[in-house]
């Protein structure tokens, strides 16, 4: 099958139809042969994955919205009564300007022809500077490998005409995969219908310029942001932003620390010289 | 300001990576040291001075095999100088990794070249014609560009902590002076303990290094305070404490131990060692309660 064209390509997940069944992560696995982790018992809704790492490149959360013991009920949605089941599957934003693109120090990850964000596996050397820049947490450290992995929006189905595995494998429609003009469009006229039909707090995330420059991999959700472990726009800041002020303040310490030992070691040498004439 | 949210995985950088911000520390706080006693200081000081070189150069060697080590491939260290995927150099500026691998290799150059120097002032004539060479102001320039790297190795990793997306880190510009100004009063201390088991020391230069390393200590109080400031504004303070309580402990004690040796009675009893010891201590403690704390 021929290649897909050399244009942004992305996912729009919508999160209102996403029915946690982890179709997704399993066919992620299944193509990109990951081991996933040993299986734990999390105790947290319908999550045994737990997190994105590099056995895990998509993930499904669950967030309950339904009352607890006292019948309260945490962050009620404006419908349904309050109550709400809440589904995501996460993955890699492929994010405009990204963070780990920026820190890492070899030029190991890089910026495909799909406008995705790629770790080349033959270049990364494992220093994990990325997986304290990204945001997300969504890159992984690979022991066996010892380099990070995430998800590669899956390159090597995409240069031979096939879609990514999870939204080939996705039942609901919920993960979208196709050119970043089109999904905005049919994302802006989901949002449409779910505002009409009162759902109030849908929203789109990472559809604009606001987070990161906008987001390839983005998504409708039903919440705000944070409920779903997403950093607000006000929050999604870039690691760069503390360069300026972190040497910055390191340049004013050398040089108050310089004046500090000049100090030292000159009015003690004058005290002796003093001495010394008396 | 609204508090910061993090939802970023730690990196987990471990011991490597605090061996190697404690000695990368020590390595460049010496060589800044050194330069000052050289430059300013009388020619009684430039025994000590030869020291700080020597120190400098001996706590910057297992270094980069640190930094390997902590390496996922450690082989492939290289690649943190050259690109292996586009050929020509791997620099970045705007990285701080990147541009600290650069750092820390220009500064190996300069304080390999010092340490000739000193050990040839030291006896080992060998390496006369260099100790000749840093004598003029070749060897004053020599110094204060090297002083400059040393300095950027000192600060910069506390940089590369704050440029990422961690808790307590990102919120925590201040955390590259914090940690070369620590750098310097750590610095002082295994300059002091240095002499103060020597006898060939002048006991004027001892007096001149306590005085420098008690004026480090205010600097670095002022940073720390900055500091915690900042990651209390961002809403992360509690990351660092409960247990690394202790940690803070350690810190406070080192830096209140030049001050107590001097002012105190039953300080003053102490081993002279004791409060450089403690100063030591407290660069390490201070160095693996923010590395270790935001990753937990
Ligand atoms: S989500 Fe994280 S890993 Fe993916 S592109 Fe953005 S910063 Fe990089």
């Amino acid at each position: 099958m021929a290649a897909f064209q050399e244009r942004p390509v992305g996912f729009f997940t919508d999160t209102s139809i996403c029915i946690g069944c982890k179709a997704c992560e399993v066919a992620c696995k299944e193509w990109n042969q990951l081991e996933g982790n040993k299986p734990e018992l999390l105790l947290d809704s319908f999550d045994n994955t737990g997190q994105l790492d590099a056995q895990n490149w998509r993930h499904v959360q669950f967030i309950e919205q339904i009352p607890d013991n006292n019948g309260v009920v945490m962050n009620p949605t404006p419908i349904a009564g309050g109550q709400a089941w809440l589904m995501m599957s996460d993955v890699c934003k492929h994010c405009q300007n990204a963070s780990c693109l920026e820190v890492c120090p070899t030029n190991a990850i890089v910026r495909t022809e799909y406008d995705s964000v790629f770790i080349q596996q033959d270049v990364c050397n494992g220093c994990r500077d990325c997986i304290s820049a990204c945001p997300y947490g969504v890159i992984g450290f690979n022991e066996k490998t010892g380099t990070a992995h995430k998800c590669t929006l899956c390159y090597d189905r995409l240069q031979n005409g096939l879609q990514p595995a999870c939204a080939k494998a996705c039942p609901t429609e919920s993960i979208k995969f196709g050119y970043l003009d089109d999904l905005q469009a049919a994302a802006d006229k989901r949002l449409a219908a779910l505002q009409t039909a009162g759902y109030k707090k849908a929203q789109l995330y990472g559809r604009d310029a606001k987070v990161y420059g906008g987001l390839n991999a983005f998504f409708l959700l039903m919440d705000e942001p944070e409920v779903y472990k997403l950093p607000s726009a006000q929050n999604a800041t870039l690691p760069s932003r503390n360069n300026l002020a972190g040497y910055a303040g390191g340049f004013v310490t050398a040089v108050v620390g310089l004046v500090a030992g000049v100090l030292a070691f000159r009015s003690q040498r004058m005290n002796e010289k003093t001495d010394a004439t008396r | 300001m609204p508090p910061a949210e993090h939802f970023a995985a730690p990196p987990n950088w471990e011991w490597w990576i605090l061996a190697y911000f404690f000695f990368g520390g020590i390595s460049g706080g010496s060589y800044a040291i050194g330069t000052l006693l050289r430059l300013v200081g009388t020619p009684a000081d430039q025994r000590a001075a030869r020291i700080a070189f020597i120190a400098s150069f001996v706590a910057l060697l297992p270094c980069p095999l640190f930094l390997i080590a902590d390496l996922g491939q450690p082989l492939r260290f290289i690649n943190m100088l050259l690109d292996a995927s586009g050929g020509g150099l791997s620099f970045k500026p705007w990285s701080p990794m990147s541009l600290g691998s650069w750092a820390l290799l220009g500064f190996g150059l300069f304080s390999f070249v010092s340490f000739l120097g000193a050990v040839a002032d030291g006896g080992w004539h060998a390496a006369d014609p260099i100790a000749r060479i840093l004598r003029g102001t070749i060897g004053a320039v020599w110094n204060v560009i090297g002083t400059g790297l040393g300095f950027f190795v000192c600060g910069y990793t506390g940089v590369l902590l704050a440029v990422s997306n961690q808790p307590v880190w990102s919120d925590g510009w201040p955390l590259g002076g914090v940690f070369l100004a620590s750098s310097l009063t750590g610095a002082a201390a295994l300059l002091l303990l240095l002499a103060r088991s020597r006898r060939d020391v002048d006991a004027g230069t001892s007096v001149r290094l306590e005085l420098a390393d008690r004026n480090f200590v205010v600097l670095e109080v002022v940073l720390i305070a900055v500091f915690l400031v900042t990651v209390a504004v961002a809403g992360t303070i509690g990351k660092m404490s409960g247990v690394w309580l202790l940690l803070w402990l350690v810190v406070i004690l080192g830096l209140a131990a030049p001050f107590a040796f001097t002012r105190v009675d039953a300080a003053r009893r102490w081993a002279p060692v004791t409060a450089p010891i403690l100063a030591l201590l407290s660069v390490l403690a201070l160095r693996a309660l923010v590395i270790f704390s935001a990753q937990t």
